[in-house]
């Protein structure tokens, strides 16, 4: 994060890639990859890869974890040991408890949890290949989980990440650009009211920088949010 | 071949006017909108707005009648599972008639762990789910096999009147019970045909002609 | 109820799905699906659907074998597959799963570790085999086995400069010597059953996993299940697993 790079990050207008600053990466989104869950979905930003699965509502045990009024909503981000560069070792790293944290956070506003009192909503999502920017992705692919399975949703959780890089703004950030930008913001928000439920920022900007990220990344997020909207519907056709 | 679908709306997806509808199942409103919270079919029908989810598990409602598994015998009654994410109980006094005195009588008697029960849901208090087989209806299904559909698809496997379900009982001469809860109990010669036509109907419920699909299956 | 009718269907040598006793499903692999990882493969049988990535690292070899390459296994039971996968270490399914799917690689000798060693007694390649569950419908075991099997071949070695390991540049492929298949052969009512569903797993009485090389010989076995097989059941079971060995090998 924030490393100093050794090349320019942007030459005439056009990331490493080939990209636009504002241009998202190559997305490929598909509803129901998992027959045994209740919800699934299988996302991909450029090499960014995510498998999302959704289990319930079902019971929850021990029944001194149900709550009388309400389900609950439980968040698994777990990262493939051959999903990134140098091999992780499996199980839960500090950064995959936190993910895990914000990612449930994201979803849980978006979710009529009321309807369903001592269950609970299991979110599970794996990242398979990651290149930047696996968070967002995860959840774009928790939100299709969760509308393939059929769990009633005030709108759906559209995520997308922002940052600066040789002082341009940038859309996306793939897995070099990730280390070498100025700021990493990660974003998820509900499209119809623009209401943000992850936000998360490392790196250093002014206010202005970060209102002006905030602003491109929700506008940018309504391609990603096109392309939930397809997905889902294309399941549904033949 | 272009396959002619039903309408299908989105979770958040605005749905109308509260000037000229009234939300109802699967809908929500929201400054003066009615939206969808559902994958799923929306219907407008005498000035209600609803949305039927095109997946979604079982949510038990009073008067159900739902078809059972009894997975554990307690002293005043039975745990059924009724495919849904809360148990259902079935107490003594709403299963048997006669006077039992449960010191000395042993209850499996009457119904026992794996077996299968048509039974109505009696009171949905949150989690807490009671069935009774106090209805006409009510009975044990033996032998026969199960299967799970989707909930909110009931209605089309049983279609107008029980059209549906009747063109498939008698061109595969099967024994048919559906429960509002998904399960679906068949017993039979041509099970296996049966079955393949409520699984064709789970899969393509969105799909207009549908009925024509099914009859086609069925008479082959 | 649900596994009554499975047997009952078994009696008449009949399945749910309407396949014969020793029918696989229909099986679908894909290599090179994970581009950062050295090699991948997604193989589906059926419903069933595995991804096994390989990563190679630089280790120190075993003090006793000091001219060879390493070879560890591992198997991720993801709550993604299966209602029943719970998040955790891996449970005894998935840890034997594992090492039986490293014991057809390595006794089989499909790896040529040896030409693996870059310096003896100090510096090899360690290859990483990482079996991961996508969805869940049976026969895990022959599933994750042609997936690594499969991913193995297409692998390629990164380029070193000294001791920097250079991803982006794959070079030479891994060198493979053989290609193991594995076929499991369950045991119901008597009869012998290949590839079987979730479903049909609940039921069997016993299990007998056999890995065979390309010229017919065995290199692994691992019964499994808690009932017994006598000679004549085990040796037919052989038999079996070879033959239908031979069907799989066809697709990679």
């Amino acid at each position: 994060m924030g490393m100093k790079p050794k090349e320019k990050m942007i030459v005439k207008g056009k990331r490493l890639d080939g990209r636009k600053p504002d241009e998202i990466r190559e997305i490929e989104m598909k509803v129901g990859v998992i027959p045994n869950a209740n919800g699934s979905a299988q996302v991909r930003f450029g090499r960014t890869v995510a498998i999302a699965a959704v289990y319930g509502p079902r019971p929850l045990f021990p029944k001194h974890r149900q709550e009388s009024d309400t389900a609950i909503i439980q968040c698994r981000y777990n990262m493939a040991p051959f999903s990134v560069e140098e091999r992780i070792r499996p199980g839960p790293s500090r950064r995959e408890v936190e993910i895990s944290k914000v990612t449930r956070l994201a979803l849980e506003p978006a979710l009529f949890l009321e309807e369903y009192p001592e269950t609970v909503v299991d979110v599970y999502i794996e990242i398979i290949q990651a290149d930047g920017s696996t968070r967002v992705t995860g959840i774009n692919a928790a939100s299709l989980a969760l509308a393939d399975a059929g769990v009633p949703m005030r709108d759906l959780v559209v995520a997308l990440s922002g940052g600066k890089i040789d002082g341009t703004t940038i859309i996306d950030l793939c897995g070099k650009e990730d280390n070498y930008s100025v700021a990493d913001i990660p974003l998820a928000f509900l499209p119809r009211k623009g209401e943000i439920t992850l936000l998360q920022m490392d790196g250093q900007l002014t206010p202005d920088e970060m209102k002006t990220i905030i602003k491109n990344v929700i506008k940018a997020g309504k391609k990603v949010y096109e392309k939930q909207k397809e997905a889902l519907r294309k399941k549904y056709q033949e | 071949m272009m396959t002619e679908i039903r309408k299908i709306v989105l979770p958040g997806e605005v749905l109308g006017d509260l000037k000229e509808n009234k939300p109802s199942y699967g809908t929500f409103e929201e400054n003066g909108k009615i939206i969808s919270k559902f994958l799923g079919i929306p219907k407008e029908s005498r000035g209600y707005m609803s949305v039927i989810p095109l997946s979604g598990v079982y949510v038990p409602k009073r008067q159900d009648k739902v078809i059972g598994f009894i997975t554990d015998v307690e002293k005043f009654g039975w745990i059924v599972d009724i495919n849904s994410p809360w148990q259902a109980f079935l107490s003594l006094s709403e299963a048997v008639d006669e006077f039992i005195d449960f010191k000395k009588t042993d209850i499996s008697r009457f119904y026992d762990v794996g077996d299968i029960i048509y039974a109505q849901v009696v009171d949905k208090k949150r989690g807490d789910i009671q069935l009774s087989m106090k209805n006409p209806m009510a009975r044990k299904l033996r032998d026969g096999v199960t299967v799970k559909i989707t909930p909110s698809k009931v209605p089309r496997l049983i279609g107008k009147e029980g059209s549906m379900i009747n063109t498939i009982k008698e061109k595969t001469k099967t024994i048919i019970r559906v429960g509002q809860n998904g399960v679906v109990w068949l017993s039979g010669e041509k099970v296996e045909k049966a079955i393949k036509a409520i699984k064709m109907i789970d899969e393509k419920s969105h799909i207009i002609g549908l009925t024509d699909e099914i009859t086609k299956l069925l008479s082959d | 109820m649900r596994q009554e009718y499975v047997l009952k269907l078994l009696e008449a040598d009949e399945r749910v799905d309407g396949r014969k006793l020793d029918e696989f499903r229909n099986i679908k692999i894909e290599t090179d699906i994970i581009e950062r990882a050295e090699g991948s493969a997604r193989v589906k049988i059926g419903k069933t659907d595995v991804i096994v990535g390989i990563k190679m690292d630089l280790a120190e070899p075993f003090p006793d074998i000091p001219d060879e390459g390493m070879l560890k296994t591992g198997a991720e039971f993801s709550p993604i597959a299966s209602p029943d996968f719970t998040s955790g270490p891996p449970g005894e399914d998935a840890t034997e799963l594992a090492r039986i799917v490293d014991r057809g690689i390595r006794e089989s000798e499909c790896i040529d570790l040896e030409k693996l060693c870059l310096k003896s007694g100090e510096k090899v390649w360690c290859v990483f085999v990482d079996v991961h569950m996508i969805n869940h419908d049976g026969n895990l075991i022959d599933t994750s086995a042609l997936a690594a099997v499969a991913a193995l071949m297409k692998t390629k070695i990164p380029e070193l400069k000294g001791d920097e390991i250079i991803r982006d540049k794959l070079k030479k492929k891994l060198p493979i010597k053989h290609t193991p298949i594995t076929i499991t052969v369950g045991k119901v009512l008597g009869k012998f059953l290949i590839d079987p569903i979730r479903e049909e797993e609940e039921v069997l009485d016993s299990k007998l996993t056999v890995a065979v090389m390309e010229d017919g010989k065995i290199c692994a076995m691992q019964k499994s299940g808690n009932q017994g097989l006598s000679d004549e059941e085990t040796i037919k079971m052989i038999d079996l697993a070879i033959k239908k060995s031979k069907e799989i090998r066809k697709l990679l």
